[in-house]
């Protein structure tokens, strides 16, 4: 959990909005940073939070959660943490002669075509599943996403995805009054030639998903090129559907650490100051 | 007081010479016994060298264990293809085992090719090469000066090197004795021998990738690299070196068409070769051949499914071999991506302008530098038009005139 950025969306674990559907995106940069923030977040919040975990291995969160001060294990006795590891999953299906079978929430991988019906199944009875045990101070439920990219490099169509988002965001926004984060990674060369990448996938996921979202971080590198002190910028937007179509756009450099990240408004890194 | 210490320090010395080995030897893990590996500074993982030291230094110290490293390759697949024998080399000589596999040559020749190491090259630094002491002063009256503000500042070293010694030098030169190489344990695996399967048609994975995945499962299962797998002797690691997935030669049509049918075929074969190594005592080189891949985004999308990726840019062809600004190299190296494993930074480089060369024995990565221009028709601006111009400002402006130059 990044503090700075809390100040900057304007937000705390003690209070938060809810039904909130936020996007992080990047481009030629890392966003992942900010999905281990909204982790530690939403588990400080004592939020019940469902993982799907599609680029990485629980290790590698648990090790970088552990350096931000959260213990994901913990969480997971606990009943707090919903942690699907898609990797591990994915291997019993993908070398079918493998008796073990695990849960069935990668089962999309045997015909990507079908649709994401298992991984939603997944989500939803693990958001439900809280909620109908032990409903004793929890907050309310939350769901992270890491990288929908994954997704289409499996094979899953655009519209699957899609759809995907539309439902989690409906049950899990509207009827639960909970958060839904979802981590996207494209691939262009700038934001300039988009008619070049319009029929582009992770493109036109990231249009689709820009239109539902309420709150968009887009990470990208530096415009001037590669610097050591500035990792790149995040461009935050609050996206105000009721109030007139009045929308908030930010900007500000970023520069991650070992046990952190700092923001700071362009022109003000402590390299050039 | 003075006597107290020196008591101590007899007691010490007592003590010393009773037991030597004061110093044990911190065993926290039980990893660190294999040979060839290294504890990362940054974030603990297990480190394993690529054989090209110049390479471990832009990777961040070394290939961390479950990792995969892609190497986009040049345009003739040379520089690729020497990359992956010095990685497998490397396996060679730390006695680690190795999984080769290719579609194109059988995986015996790549292994026949393998560099020759040079095992007791441990003096690199000659010692007219060190900086003269102070306390020299005939020597420093001899030293030629050319400029006494410069010559506090550090000597700049373009090529790339860590500190500490990790991975071993080979001679391009020569090929590996036969009988280093048949110490090693190697596994093949070549397409044409394999025999085709035809039951996996659900699968999205192409038949040939699937075939591929089963055989790397089934030596990690077999040979007991899965981290699961009980301690029962001591572990080692396994070198996996892919050579061109991707190329029409696998069976692939991502290299051929604009619209390939199997685009997911190789993103899913990488998910799970990533999901497999993960769990495993195993590290991975795969090449790839993506300058023919017209899709972008699929060539992002198979950077982001591997860990490390670095792309070779070979000036074979190009007008820049014969150029003169890039003549002492032989191409540019561009590092795409590095991990961020188990920690929330990934160490960045300090600069990406950097160009590799073949050297009649070694191939090494440098910093990128022009060299000096010395030829006489160089495209200055002559002193007749500087001083013109000169005047003309002078004229314009005559009370600004010490600061133009």
């Amino acid at each position: 959990m990044f503090a700075e950025l809390n100040s900057i969306l304007n937000v705390s674990p003690e209070h938060f909005s809810t039904g909130e559907f936020v996007l992080l995106s990047d481009r030629q940069s890392d966003a992942s940073f900010l999905l281990h923030h909204f982790l530690g977040f939403y588990l400080r919040a004592g939020c019940q939070v469902c993982f799907v975990a599609l680029a990485q291995s629980f290790s590698h969160y648990s090790a970088v959660s552990q350096r931000l001060g959260v213990n994901l294990s913990q969480a997971k006795e606990k009943g707090q943490l919903v942690f699907l590891e898609g990797l591990q999953e994915s291997l019993s299906i993908l070398n079918p002669h493998d008796a073990r079978t695990g849960s069935e929430a990668m089962d999309f991988l045997r015909n990507p075509g079908a649709g994401l019906q298992c991984l939603f199944q997944f989500v939803s009875s693990s958001v439900d599943h809280s909620r109908g045990a032990e409903d004793g101070g929890r907050g309310p439920p939350v769901l992270l996403v890491d990288d929908l990219s994954m997704l289409l490099s499996l094979g899953v169509g655009v519209d699957a995805v899609l759809d995907f988002s539309h439902y989690c965001r409906t049950a899990i926004c509207s009827q639960l009054k909970g958060n839904v984060v979802m981590l996207l990674r494209c691939d262009g060369e700038d934001d300039d030639d988009d008619d070049v990448g319009s029929d582009d996938g992770s493109e036109r996921l990231l249009r689709g998903l820009t239109h539902q979202c309420s709150l968009a971080l887009h990470v990208q590198s530096l415009p001037t090129g590669y610097c050591r002190d500035i990792h790149g910028q995040v461009s935050s937007q609050v996206v105000q559907r009721q109030a007139g179509g009045q929308q908030r756009k930010m900007t500000f450099h970023f520069k991650v650490h070992d046990k952190g990240a700092s923001f700071f408004a362009p022109g003000t890194s402590s390299a050039v100051l | 007081m003075a006597a107290s210490v020196n008591d101590t320090c007899k007691q010490s010395v007592e003590r010393t010479s009773l037991n030597p080995t004061s110093f044990q030897k911190k065993t926290r893990n039980k990893l660190l016994s294999i040979p060839g590996t290294r504890l990362s500074v940054q974030n603990g993982q297990l480190l394993v060298s690529t054989g090209v030291t110049s390479l471990d230094y832009v990777l961040g110290g070394g290939l961390a264990v479950g990792t995969v490293l892609l190497i986009e390759e040049d345009r003739y697949d040379s520089y690729t293809r020497m990359i992956l024998k010095y990685f497998l080399a490397e396996g060679v000589v730390c006695q680690h085992e190795l999984f080769i596999a290719a579609a194109q040559d059988h995986p015996n020749d790549i292994f026949q090719e393998l560099p020759d190491p040079i095992l007791d090259d441990v003096v690199m630094h000659k010692p007219a090469d060190q900086p003269r002491l102070s306390s020299e002063p005939h020597g420093n009256l001899d030293a030629m000066k050319i400029a006494w503000r410069y010559q506090n500042l550090p000597k700049v070293q373009s090529g790339l090197a860590s500190s500490s010694r990790f991975g071993h030098y080979y001679d391009v030169s020569k090929t590996m004795e036969p009988e280093i190489r048949q110490a090693a344990k190697c596994h093949h695996f070549y397409l044409p021998e394999h025999p085709r399967q035809s039951s996996a048609t659900r699968s999205p994975v192409l038949d040939s990738y699937a075939a591929l995945l089963k055989s790397i499962e089934e030596v990690i299962r077999r040979e007991g690299f899965s981290v699961a797998a009980p301690l029962t002797k001591s572990r080692n690691i396994l070198r996996i070196g892919l050579h061109s997935l991707g190329s029409p030669l696998w069976g692939d049509d991502l290299c051929c068409q604009d619209n390939p049918k199997h685009s997911h075929a190789l993103t899913t074969f990488l998910y799970g070769l990533r999901a497999l190594l993960r769990s495993s005592l195993s590290v991975a080189v795969v090449t790839v051949p993506s300058h023919l891949i017209q899709s972008r985004s699929l060539r992002g999308s198979i950077t982001r499914l591997c860990d490390n990726a670095i792309a070779l840019e070979s000036f074979k062809g190009s007008e820049r071999e014969t150029g003169p600004l890039c003549k002492d190299y032989h191409g540019l190296l561009h590092v795409r991506q590095v991990p961020h494993l188990n920690c929330l930074t990934s160490q960045l480089p300090d600069h990406k302008d950097l160009a590799f060369k073949l050297k009649r024995k070694q191939f090494s990565i440098e910093r990128l530098h022009l060299p000096p221009d010395l030829s006489e028709t160089v495209s200055r601006v002559s002193r007749a038009d500087a001083a013109g111009a000169a005047a003309l400002a002078s004229a314009c402006d005559s009370g600004n005139k010490h600061l133009d130059f």
